[in-house]
């Protein structure tokens, strides 16, 4: 016992002699933070908006001014003609164009009937869908507003409830899933490239011909991951909820011991790789594709699993990150006890121990 | 074939520090052109770093150094095209055949293609490589690895070769042979300079200098050395240094 | 014999004797634009809706068929308890419940005016978001639809109607996909071309082959070129190779000039590896650089408005993406491909990425230090 604990403060010493490493490995769960609490969002904010005003009269310099005031929209330029669309579009300075049509007032007094086009540029699909959304909005309200009437009738209003997420912020998406990613690149990624090292370097054979035993061996390399992980998974419950005030509903017992389970989890896969990679290279390019790219892609993570093909959807339920992150949604975000969870609960653990079993069988035949 | 009076390598007061640590401590000596000069220590020595001073790898913290003509601090470039080094750690491309290493090294040295050709020919047929020309490094023994890295270093011709514990790990056999082209070298005008913990290698070197702890305790020729010391062999003497 | 042509021979031999090399050239690419394209895809299909109906009237059944005929929502369930309907949100299996309360039509007919309660799952904000901006469209056209069936007409007097047209250019069918795509390939070339020359260099350097190359004449930038210009090729023809892949599998429209979005992606190139060998000089280790690299490939490619546009960023992030490569190779290339945009549009982006790669790889090759 004694040995194997030397051998583990070993490991130890040389995970935090390499200080740029481990400045990383602790702020890269506070970068992606950021950068998902703050960046990656969909928000309809600022949206440059190209205007041509044919009629140049009282309600279309009223509703112009109503769309620059909305607070989505700033003036990019104004125009007045057709080609100009086009190289506003083709230079960026522009996602919108609002054309409102020729004598529009008068139309609107005679004829109680005028257009407004809204050209937007749709070479980014829901970017110009949310925008049209909310400028189509923008206008509704005004020319409610204009109507002498007060009310247009048969009109039916809704009221929409944002549930789980009433400010809806972005994080709350993100949370769970960059738990999921961030621990599995600390497990097992920097287990399977550790252990692979030392075998490329032949250091393992020295490792092996000692009186450690392989499974000390393994378990010492394994230790301190386990350890930098639990930190940074509380790391990011923390921000998440100092900083973007994400809550944890449910129980933190339960949600640290299901962290838990998924750490030992990606650490028996880190393992696995390291026995049947030669060379670092060779294990990074598993874990970065086999385990990264999945994790962040057929998760659900970012991209909802129900809008992806059949097979895709197949696929994603071999990802343990999947099961993860419904885990930590339901406890963290809705809630929910463990008789919500224990499915998932129970693919995981299988998970691990049949990861775990595959590791052992390998290292075994690698030693013989 | 010794001209003795030049010195190709020219050393005052080398120093090297690591921090606190001093690991090149006011080295003085010369190396005379064509003579196979031994630089011996222990692991931990010293013998490395001052090694990598002379080639340019590394900077020395003080001390003036001139090496074929040229001073280390400003003319580490010229330096470089009249030197040939071998590293401890083996040095050729593991994932290139023994005659594509070859090429590449003849290529950095601007040695032409017809040059390249004749040489190449007449090494691989010396060192009977002939054979297995197209062969990747890794997959040949590790004798003939070290004995063409070798070759290498100097088929450029270079003023002086800087070997840096050329024979570690090999069978005495090996090693006999590769001393052999050590000697065949200098007939050749190239001076050696050659790092060892094998003493009795020192044996086959025209002068020593012994380190210890960062410091030079000894240089002469062997004979010299062993009469001084008392003692029937090198070995005999290192230890005698070594123990004080 | 000239010695970058040496050098050059001898990269390219051995990266090609690599047997891991052709796999990750050619198969991960491929997988990844199809898996990846169909993967990411923001587009919404098939959003599950259970329906409270507490109103059994006609008004409401169009209404529910207004959404069981939309492509976009999927009646999973229908009942009149609205607790099951929260359950089921609650588990997953729907993602917005329609609620629509007793007297919706009475209410509808006689006050011209009635609720409609819309409870979204709102985890995740992007998609509630535009399951409302669904929902809504679709009331309107019930609203429309109401209108005209029990007024025979448009409403006339004194109430004005708006007549809003909306119009979507260069991708009039809101296909998602290759705009998708085109981001994918950026990360892609962006991927492969640094990582391949960092690991590459720190490679050398922990066998140990640098140090005797180090003790030849090579000058620095020969050694730097060397190791650049192989990358250089490979990510060139890996961006040629995914659009014709895109071409075949996704229909991926070139509108613009392709000459002019290959001579920004040479420039882009250098920036991109410059910053490789950047990293590599500066790390010991390959898992070193594997973590730095992660870092920054991450940190540039969310911020270069892959998934979500730049314009939605903050401003700090908009600032900081000034710096970043990724930012720009992104919008030049869905402008070029997608819009058609020319020179003129793109120059001030070209310009700052000629100026980039200059920088970057100067200070790549004063930090790759022959000697310690």
């Amino acid at each position: 016992m004694k040995r194997f604990f030397g051998f583990v403060k070993k490991e130890f010493q040389h995970i935090f002699r390499d200080v740029r490493t481990l400045v990383i490995l602790f702020g890269l769960p506070v970068v992606m933070i950021i950068l998902f609490g703050y960046v990656v969002t969909n928000e309809i904010k600022d949206v440059d908006v190209g205007i041509w005003d044919k009629s140049r009269d009282q309600v279309s310099t009223e509703a112009i001014q109503k769309i620059l005031s909305s607070g989505y929209f700033v003036l990019a330029e104004t125009i007045d003609h057709e080609e100009e669309i086009e190289s506003l579009f083709k230079s960026g300075k522009a996602k919108v164009v609002v054309v409102f049509e020729d004598s529009f007032e008068k139309r609107l007094l005679r004829e109680n009937r005028a257009a407004i086009k809204l050209i937007t540029d749709a070479s980014d699909a829901n970017s110009a869908m949310l925008v049209q959304t909310y400028l189509q909005g923008v206008l509704a309200n005004y020319f409610k507003s204009v109507n002498q009437a007060g009310t247009i009738p048969w009109e039916v209003e809704i009221k929409s409830r944002m549930f789980y997420n009433e400010e809806m912020t972005g994080v709350y998406m993100f949370v769970p899933g960059l738990m999921a990613l961030i621990l599995m690149l600390i497990s097992a990624l920097m287990t399977s490239v550790t252990i692979t090292r030392e075998k490329e370097f032949g250091t393992m054979e020295l490792l092996l011909a000692s009186p450690l035993r392989p499974r000390e061996i393994i378990l010492g390399k394994v230790t301190p991951y386990v350890l930098l992980s639990f930190i940074n998974a509380m790391t990011i419950i923390l921000l998440g909820f100092l900083v973007f005030d994400v809550p944890v509903v449910g129980s933190l017992w339960l949600l640290m011991l299901e962290c838990m389970l998924y750490i030992t989890l990606a650490l028996s896969l880190g393992v696995l790789i390291s026995t049947v990679s030669k060379t670092q290279q060779m294990a990074m390019v598993f874990s970065m594709l086999g385990l990264m790219l999945p994790t962040i892609l057929l998760s659900g993570f970012i991209f909802p699993i129900d809008n992806m093909p059949g097979i895709l959807q197949w696929f994603s339920t071999i990802m343990p990150a999947r099961w993860f992150i419904v885990v930590v949604k339901n406890i963290m975000l809705k809630g929910t006890g463990f008789a919500f969870i224990w499915k998932e609960t129970l693919i995981l653990l299988g998970m691990t121990l049949l990861f775990i079993l595959a590791a052992v069988k390998r290292f075994n035949i690698r030693l013989e | 074939m010794t001209v003795a009076s030049e010195h190709i390598i020219e050393v005052k007061d080398m120093v090297k520090k690591f921090g606190s640590f001093v690991a090149n401590d006011r080295l003085t000596f010369h190396v005379y052109r064509g003579e196979i000069f031994g630089f011996l220590g222990a692991n931990g020595a010293g013998k490395t770093t001052a090694i990598r001073i002379l080639c340019g790898l590394s900077y020395p913290t003080s001390g003036e150094i001139r090496v074929a003509g040229h001073d280390v601090y400003h003319e580490r470039e010229k330096i470089k095209r009249k030197i040939g080094y071998m590293s401890q750690k083996f040095s050729l491309y593991e994932d290139l055949t023994v005659s594509e290493n070859i090429r590449l090294y003849a290529g950095i040295y601007r040695l032409n293609r017809k040059q390249i050709n004749q040489r190449e020919e007449q090494l691989l047929e010396r060192l009977g490589l002939l054979p297995i020309k197209n062969r990747l490094i890794r997959d040949i023994p590790l004798g003939w690895k070290q004995k063409l890295a070798f070759s290498v270093a100097i088929f450029h011709k270079p003023d002086i070769v800087f070997l840096d514990e050329p024979t570690g790990g090999v069978d005495p056999i090996t090693r006999r042979q590769f001393w052999e082209m050590i000697h065949d070298a200098t007939q050749e005008g190239i001076t050696v300079f050659v790092t060892t913990h094998y003493m009795d290698e020192a044996e086959y070197c025209d002068r020593v200098s012994i380190m210890v702890d960062g410091r030079i305790e000894a240089l002469d020729k062997p004979a010299v050395l062993k009469k001084k010391f008392d003692s029937k062999d090198m070995n005999e003497v290192f230890l005698k240094l070594a123990r004080n | 014999m000239n010695i970058l042509y040496t050098l050059l021979i001898k990269e390219f031999k051995q990266i090609f004797r690599n047997r891991f090399m052709l796999p990750v050239i050619f198969v991960i690419p491929v997988v990844q634009m199809i898996v990846l394209t169909y993967a990411a895809s923001l587009e919404m299909k098939d959003i599950r809706m259970a329906v409270v109906d507490q109103d059994f009237s006609s008004a409401s059944r169009l209404l529910i068929s207004e959404f069981s005929g939309s492509p976009f929502f999927e009646i999973e369930h229908q009942t009149s308890n609205y607790d099951e309907a929260m359950d089921m949100l609650g588990r997953d299996r729907v993602d917005v419940i329609l609620h629509i309360q007793h007297n919706f039509e009475k209410k509808l007919y006689i006050e011209y005016e009635t609720d409609l309660q819309l409870v979204v799952n709102a985890i995740n904000a992007t998609e509630a978001g535009l399951v409302n901006a669904y929902c809504n469209q679709i009331i309107t056209g019930f609203n429309s639809q109401i209108r005209a069936d029990w007024f025979g007409m448009e409403p006339s007097g004194t109430i004005v109607s708006l007549e809003i047209i909306p119009e979507f250019w260069y991708n009039p069918l809101l296909d998602y996909k290759i705009y998708m795509f085109s981001g994918i390939l950026v990360i892609l070339v962006t991927l492969i071309g640094m990582l391949l020359t960092a690991l590459n260099l720190v490679r050398e350097k922990e066998m140990g082959t640098t140090e005797q190359i180090n003790v030849t004449p090579i000058r620095k930038y020969q050694f730097i070129i060397a190791k650049l210009l192989p990358f250089w090729v490979i990510a060139i023809f890996e961006l040629a190779f995914g659009l014709l892949v895109g071409r075949i599998l996704y229909d991926l429209p070139m509108v613009g000039d392709l000459g002019l979005l290959f001579l920004f992606a040479s420039i882009y190139l250098f920036v991109v590896l410059g910053i490789g060998l950047f990293l590599s000089t500066i790390s010991n280790t390959q898992q070193q650089l594997m973590f730095v690299a992660f870092f920054f490939m991450i940190t540039f490619i969310l911020m270069s408005g892959v998934f979500t546009p730049v314009d939605s960023m903050p401003r700090w992030a908009q600032q900081i993406n000034i710096i970043n490569p990724a930012a720009y190779f992104m919008r030049v290339i869905r402008m070029i491909l997608l819009k058609g945009s020319g020179f003129q549009d793109i120059s001030r982006e070209f310009y700052s990425m000629g100026f980039y790669a200059v920088i970057i790889l100067t200070l790549a090759v004063t930090n790759y230090r022959k000697t310690t």
